[in-house]
Parts: structure tokens; C-alpha cells; sequence
């Protein structure tokens, strides 16, 4: 006979668990250690002239398929919104003019290398790490091919190599990190953008440049430099000449996706308390009612 | 009843495992043959879905499923892994209600709910194994250098390597009760008969005294990735919809998969019954049901208070593809079944009953493919994913072969109770 005593304990089981659910999304979230100069990069998209050099740049860089640098120049690719693939790690995408200009607007798309990334939170073996000097890389020897990183990027930047039989893997900008991070040299991208609408350099002086920017030319800008806030910031930044939903910029909350998740884990599982105290409430319960049986069993007998 | 119990208490050692029920193979004891028409359908089907598995390992992900950058991830994680894992949940509800609680008469819905959760979490390893691009690399899931406490994969991938061990060591004393006095080895082995035999005895007796122990791991570990999968996909607040993206999505799977682990006892018992041509065991499906509705009200006050907390709740009526799912999922998988199992005389009878758990099946299956597929919405959209015919080839192939295989445990090993138990009942 199943009592109601029984159906009380089942759910008692579900409300411990509802608790330290709550009391895990009160913690707050640790912060990875970053260097205070870490590294970043400023695209200005106002003084981007479509070029698409960094595209070609970023191709010969990271041995990804390219044509010549000419091939390049054709701006038919502008017809429709390209998005970062297996194949190309940075793509501009190209812009109506601002109201009253010729001159369309042309914004670079790549990863953003989140100061607090959703893609190396998910990563079941490390594979994917946030240097503390900025750069956000992947070691495609740890990867097991999962894929949880492309379901957590908020803006969508990891692809994969479906197209591989044995060996894909994750492809997605590192801020050329064997340049920046070995040799403090800037990414192929910066190196070659012809109007410097790209600046590499440590975050913090970057955010002084696009601020400066915006407080000079204020007519020129939509006063929000992109990555200073958004999902808890980002290394790359961008400053534009309009709001960054209209640029496609998801509208994104102030505080890293992984957040939630983080203080789940950790609130549940730090130190293995949670599952420690149901082990020991599943242990006298089943004591407790093992004795009872035999009580019931020897009135009978 | 209780001179019988008296008497099975006689004729078998108290091992919390065994219980105090006479289980058999149905091999000897049962009049239905292996092979059925219908068998050989599913087994034509096993086949194909094995070989489905096997070209994919060689082929890679994009020659055999629709998956891309907008979608990671397809029915493979939504219906083998997620949904699997929730089905398989019978496993670890049915270890608690019976041995934890010590509910004697449950003991006979054990064994199976046992076997569907060690044959069920197997495929689900199967299944995140044929989605991994490096599925040779899933052995650094388990080296510790490599170790990533943040993901809440890496929980679920833990928790069920150990869980499936733990599902494994559980289910040796059947194998034990099989062999022992009866380890029959051909000619020259047969030297080997009285050794082995001993040895089984020793692993018997060792088992007794530690199955508590891995029977309570069972359900702690079990609560801990039934939710963690819920954890998932929290880490994707702005692409998953707003009727499903919730901070406690892992209490709603946990909640969800007590109901769902009952309710699949069910289902999976009256469906064996038909299929071995046995009596449906009523006298413990019917009050077992009883404790389904209220499992559902929690489920359901859970989601209820969570969208109406959120605000989400209007989203329900706006009429569109998404919100019609939901409420397939929420008035056909939880509203009309809890309904169904609150009425004394439905339960009672077995087609309703079936009806009913058979919804609760639905609708947790059709909630983790809500949560994991439909409610995805990659922010840079080119179309809908919809699932390659070899991806669903391969997905129907390993539930035909899960029920092939279920089929033949039952046939060798003492997993469903004797007969002349339920007829007694």
C-alpha cells in the first residue's frame, strides 16, 4: 500500500532539489583571472571601406581557402548577409548608408572573444579556452566533437566542419593568437585593414580610444561602444554609426549566458554537498523503512 | 497474501534485490515463440539502423545529417539522448518506491524497470557517440586534466558513465540467479562448471551485502543528470524560446522524469504482457498509477508558476507553430492523462491505463525535442532544421533494436515475474 506519506517524500526529494537550484542562482558567478592588460581589438566600422582584405588576410593566416588578394575586391558578395563558416573565420557584410550619405556602412563580423565565454563554459574537456590576455582558442587534440560550444555562442560564431568524415573541427577566429599572444603582434586582420578602421592593443586603452571617438564626433556615432557591456563584455570591441540591433547584434542581457548555468553546477554539485545530503536522506529513508517491514513482518509471524 | 509471502520468504535468501518475487526466463516457461512476424520487422529495421550507425563513423556528420551551424544539434540529442535518458527513468523511480522505500510489492516491476534503464542508457551512450564529430576522442571526457566542472555536459557525461556502471552492477544478480547451478560449459571447458559455479556464488553473496549502497547511488546519481540535461540548455538563454528557456529547466526535467519513469513501468509492462501473451499485472500497475497524478500536478504547477513568473505566459496564445507544441505537450502529456489516473475505474482497466502512461511517454519525449529542436532559434536563421531520412533511420533503428534486445534478456534472463505470481496476485 502506497501511502500518502510516500507521495510527501517523493516530492520532498523534488523540493530539496528546487532549493538548491534557488540557493545556487543567488551565488555569484566566478570571473576567469584576466590580465588587467589583456589584449582586444576596436573595429570602427564608420571608417571600414569594404575592402574585404581582412578576409583574405585572415584566409592566407590561418591556411583557410582563399583566392588571390584581387579576387577579393568583388563586392557582389555584398548582395545578401554572410556569416562566418568552416571556411572563412571573418566575413564584412555591407550596410544601407546612414540617412543623407553615399557611403554604405560595412561591418566586420567574427568572434567577439567574450571576456566570460559561453563557448569555453560549455566545453565538456577544455578544449576551448579564454586566455587571460584576451584571445579566445580552441585545441581541436582535446575536442571530442560535440558541438556544445555552437549551441551556447550568443552570437553564433563557432562552425563546424560538418563536411569532415573523420577529423572535423571547430572553426572560429583566435585573434590569431599564436601572433598576439607569442609575439605581442597584432591579428592579420589589423595588420592589413588599408583605413585602419581596425586597432589592436590592450582592452582598456582601446575602450579610452572608442569613448574618445564617440565624445569627438558624436554626430558620427551611436553613442554605445559594442562589447564594453554585452553578456559581460568582450575583448573585441566595435564602435558604429547606429544601434547595434540594426547592424544584427543580438539584443543580448549585460551578464555572459553561462552565468546560469555556472551557478547551477556549482550551487548543486560544490563539494558534492547536494548530492551527499541525498544520498544521506535516500539511506535512512530506505533504513528506516527496511526496519519497519520486519516490525510488520515479526507482528505477522 | 501474507502466508505467501511467508512462504517466498522461505524459498528465498532476503536480498533487497531479489525481493521476495519468483522471476523466470521465459525460454521453457513461456508458449510464445522469439520470433514473431513483428519481430522480424523490428529486427529488419535493428539492422538497418546498425548500419545506418556504422556508415556514419566513417562518413562524418554532414553526409548523414541535416545538422549545421544554426543547428548543432538534431533528433539524435533531442529524441536518442535526451529523450532516452527521461525514458530510462523507470530505472531509478521504480529503485526508490520499491527498495528504498521498501514497497514490497512493486518488486515485481523491478527487474524490468532495470532492464529497459540499463539497455535505455546504453543506447543513449550509443547515441551521443554516433553525434560526436571525434567520437574516438570520448575517453578524454574521463581523463581529469581534461576535466571541465563548468559544463554541465560534462556532469551529464559523468553521471551517466557512472550511472550505466552502476545500472550494470545492478542488474549481475540476475545474471548470477541464471548461472548459478546451472553453468553447463561444452566438453572440455566443463572442467570449468564447478569453479566457475563457485565464483558466482561469491559475486552473488558480495552483491547482497553492497546492493543497497549502489541501489541509493542509482537514484542520487540519476536525480543529478535527469537534471543536469535540463541544464543544458540554460547556457542558451537568447536562442531558445520563451516558453521553454527557464533558469529551472533542470527541476522541470527532474520533475518531469519521476512522472515519466512511473508512467514508462507501466507502459513498458502491459505492453510486455501483450507481447508475451501474460496477464497484465493490474494489482500493482493500478495503485502504482495512483501516485502518477500527483506527480504531474507538481510537474505542472512548476511550469505554470515558472511562465507565469517569467512572463511568458502570453506567449502561449499566440497562435503559431511553437506554442501549438506546447500545448500538445502540456494538455496531451500532462492535463488529461493526470485526469485519466485520477479515475478509480479507468485505472483499473488496462487499455486506459496504457492510454495514459502512453501520453506521459509522449509528452516528456515531445518536451525534450520542444526544449532541444523546436524551440531552438539560432539568432542568423537560413530555415528550419527538419531531420535527414538517415538520421531518423538511425534513430528508429535503435529503438528497434532496444526492443530486440529487451526481448531477449527477458528470454534468457529471470527479469519478468513467474506466471503463476501474477495469476495468484
Amino acid at each position: 500500500m502506497v501511502s500518502r506519506r510516500d507521495f510527501l517524500k517523493i516530492t520532498g526529494t523534488a523540493a530539496g532539489t528546487a532549493a538548491l537550484t534557488a540557493v545556487g542562482a543567488e551565488a555569484s558567478a566566478p570571473h576567469p583571472d584576466l590580465d588587467p592588460d589583456r589584449f582586444g581589438v576596436l573595429t570602427d566600422t564608420t571608417l571600414c571601406i569594404g575592402c574585404r582584405r581582412c578576409e583574405w588576410a585572415c584566409a592566407e593566416q590561418n591556411g583557410l581557402p582563399h583566392g588571390d588578394l584581387e579576387s577579393y575586391g568583388d563586392t557582389s558578395v555584398f548582395d545578401e548577409m554572410r556569416r562566418p563558416n568552416a571556411e572563412a573565420y571573418t566575413v564584412v557584410n555591407r550596410y544601407s548608408p546612414p540617412a543623407g550619405t553615399q557611403q554604405p556602412l560595412d561591418v566586420k563580423v567574427q568572434c567577439l572573444h567574450c571576456e566570460h565565454p559561453a563557448c569555453v563554459s560549455a566545453c565538456i574537456v577544455g578544449a576551448l579556452e579564454k586566455s587571460p590576455m584576451g584571445p579566445v582558442t580552441y585545441d581541436a587534440w582535446k575536442c571530442i566533437g560535440c558541438r556544445y560550444c555552437l549551441v551556447a555562442c550568443p552570437f553564433q560564431i563557432p562552425a563546424y566542419e560538418y563536411a569532415e568524415p573523420l577529423t572535423p573541427r571547430v572553426m572560429k577566429c583566435t585573434m590569431c593568437a599564436e601572433r598576439t599572444l607569442k609575439e605581442g603582434r597584432a591579428p592579420a586582420c589589423v595588420e592589413m585593414c588599408p583605413p585602419e578602421a581596425l586597432v589592436f592593443g590592450p582592452r582598456f586603452e582601446l575602450l579610452e580610444l572608442a569613448h574618445r571617438r564617440l565624445a569627438e564626433n558624436p554626430g558620427r556615432y551611436h553613442p554605445e561602444v559594442i562589447g564594453e557591456q554585452i553578456v559581460g563584455g568582450t575583448s573585441w570591441l566595435m564602435i558604429t554609426d547606429r544601434p547595434s540591433a540594426e547592424i544584427d547584434i543580438p539584443d543580448l542581457p549585460n551578464e555572459s549566458p553561462s552565468v546560469i548555468t555556472e551557478t547551477i553546477q556549482h550551487g548543486i554539485f560544490k563539494g558534492f554537498t547536494g548530492p551527499l545530503m541525498l544520498f544521506g536522506i535516500l539511506s535512512i529513508l530506505m533504513k528506516s523503512s527496511s526496519d519497519k517491514r520486519k516490525e510488520k513482518e515479526d507482528e505477522n509471524g | 497474501m501474507a502466508d505467501s509471502m511467508q512462504q517466498d520468504n522461505a524459498a528465498l535468501p532476503d536480498n533487497p534485490h531479489d525481493g521476495h518475487h519468483k522471476a523466470q526466463p521465459l525460454f521453457g516457461n513461456s508458449a510464445v515463440p522469439f520470433f514473431t512476424p513483428g519481430v522480424i520487422v523490428i529486427a529488419i529495421l535493428a539492422a538497418a539502423g546498425l548500419i545506418t550507425f556504422a556508415v556514419r563513423l566513417f562518413l562524418g556528420l554532414g553526409a548523414m545529417t541535416n545538422l549545421n551551424n544554426q543547428y548543432p544539434w538534431g533528433i539524435w540529442i533531442g529524441i536518442d539522448v535526451a529523450s532516452g535518458v527521461a525514458l530510462a527513468a523507470g530505472g531509478f523511480t521504480m529503485a526508490f518506491i520499491a527498495h528504498i522505500m521498501n514497497n514490497e510489492k512493486y518488486h515485481v516491476l523491478v527487474r524490468p524497470a532495470l532492464l529497459t534503464a540499463a539497455i535505455g542508457y546504453t543506447f543513449v551512450a550509443l547515441a551521443v557517440v554516433v553525434d560526436l564529430g571525434r567520437y574516438y576522442n570520448i575517453w578524454h571526457v574521463m581523463m581529469p586534466s581534461m576535466w571541465q566542472g563548468n559544463s554541465a555536459l560534462f556532469e551529464v557525461g559523468m553521471c551517466v558513465m557512472i550511472y550505466l556502471t552502476v545500472l550494470y552492477i545492478e542488474f549481475l544478480p540476475i545474471v548470477c540467479e541464471r548461472f548459478i547451478g546451472r553453468v553447463n560449459l561444452p566438453g572440455i571447458l566443463g572442467k570449468l562448471n564447478g569453479f566457475l559455479d563457485g565464483l558466482l556464488r561469491i559475486l552473488d553473496k558480495t552483491l547482497s551485502r553492497v546492493m543497497s549502497f549502489f541501489i541509493i547511488a542509482g537514484v542520487v546519481l540519476s536525480c543529478a543528470h535527469q537534471s543536469s540535461l535540463g541544464t543544458l540548455m540554460a547556457i542558451a538563454p537568447s536562442k531558445l524560446y520563451p516558453l521553454w528557456f527557464t533558469p529551472v529547466l533542470p527541476l522541470l526535467f527532474l520533475l518531469s522524469a519521476f512522472a515519466v519513469g512511473l508512467s514508462m513501468a507501466v507502459f513498458e509492462s502491459i505492453l510486455a504482457s501483450r507481447s508475451f501473451k501474460r496477464p497484465i499485472e493490474m494489482h500493482v500497475l493500478s495503485p502504482l498509477a495512483r501516485m502518477i497524478p500527483l506527480l504531474l500536478v507538481v510537474y505542472f504547477a512548476a511550469k505554470v508558476i515558472d511562465l507565469v513568473n517569467r512572463d511568458a505566459w502570453p506567449l502561449m496564445f499566440e497562435a503559431n507553430f511553437r506554442s501549438m507544441m506546447f500545448w500538445i505537450e502540456i494538455v496531451v502529456g500532462v492535463v488529461i492523462p493526470a485526469f485519466l489516473f485520477l479515475s478509480h475505474r479507468l485505472r483499473r482497466n488496462p487499455v486506459w491505463l496504457f492510454s495514459a502512461a502512453a501520453m506521459v511517454v509522449f509528452g516528456v519525449v515531445l518536451n525534450r525535442f520542444n526544449v532541444f529542436v523546436t524551440g531552438y532559434i539560432p539568432p542568423y536563421s537560413e530555415g528550419q532544421y527538419f531531420p535527414a531520412w538517415t538520421e531518423i533511420l538511425l534513430t528508429v533503428g535503435m529503438i528497434s533494436l532496444i526492443v530486440l534486445i529487451y526481448r531477449a534478456w527477458v528470454f534468457i534472463f529471470p527479469v519478468l515475474p513467474a506466471e503463476e505470481e501474477i495469476e495468484h496476485a
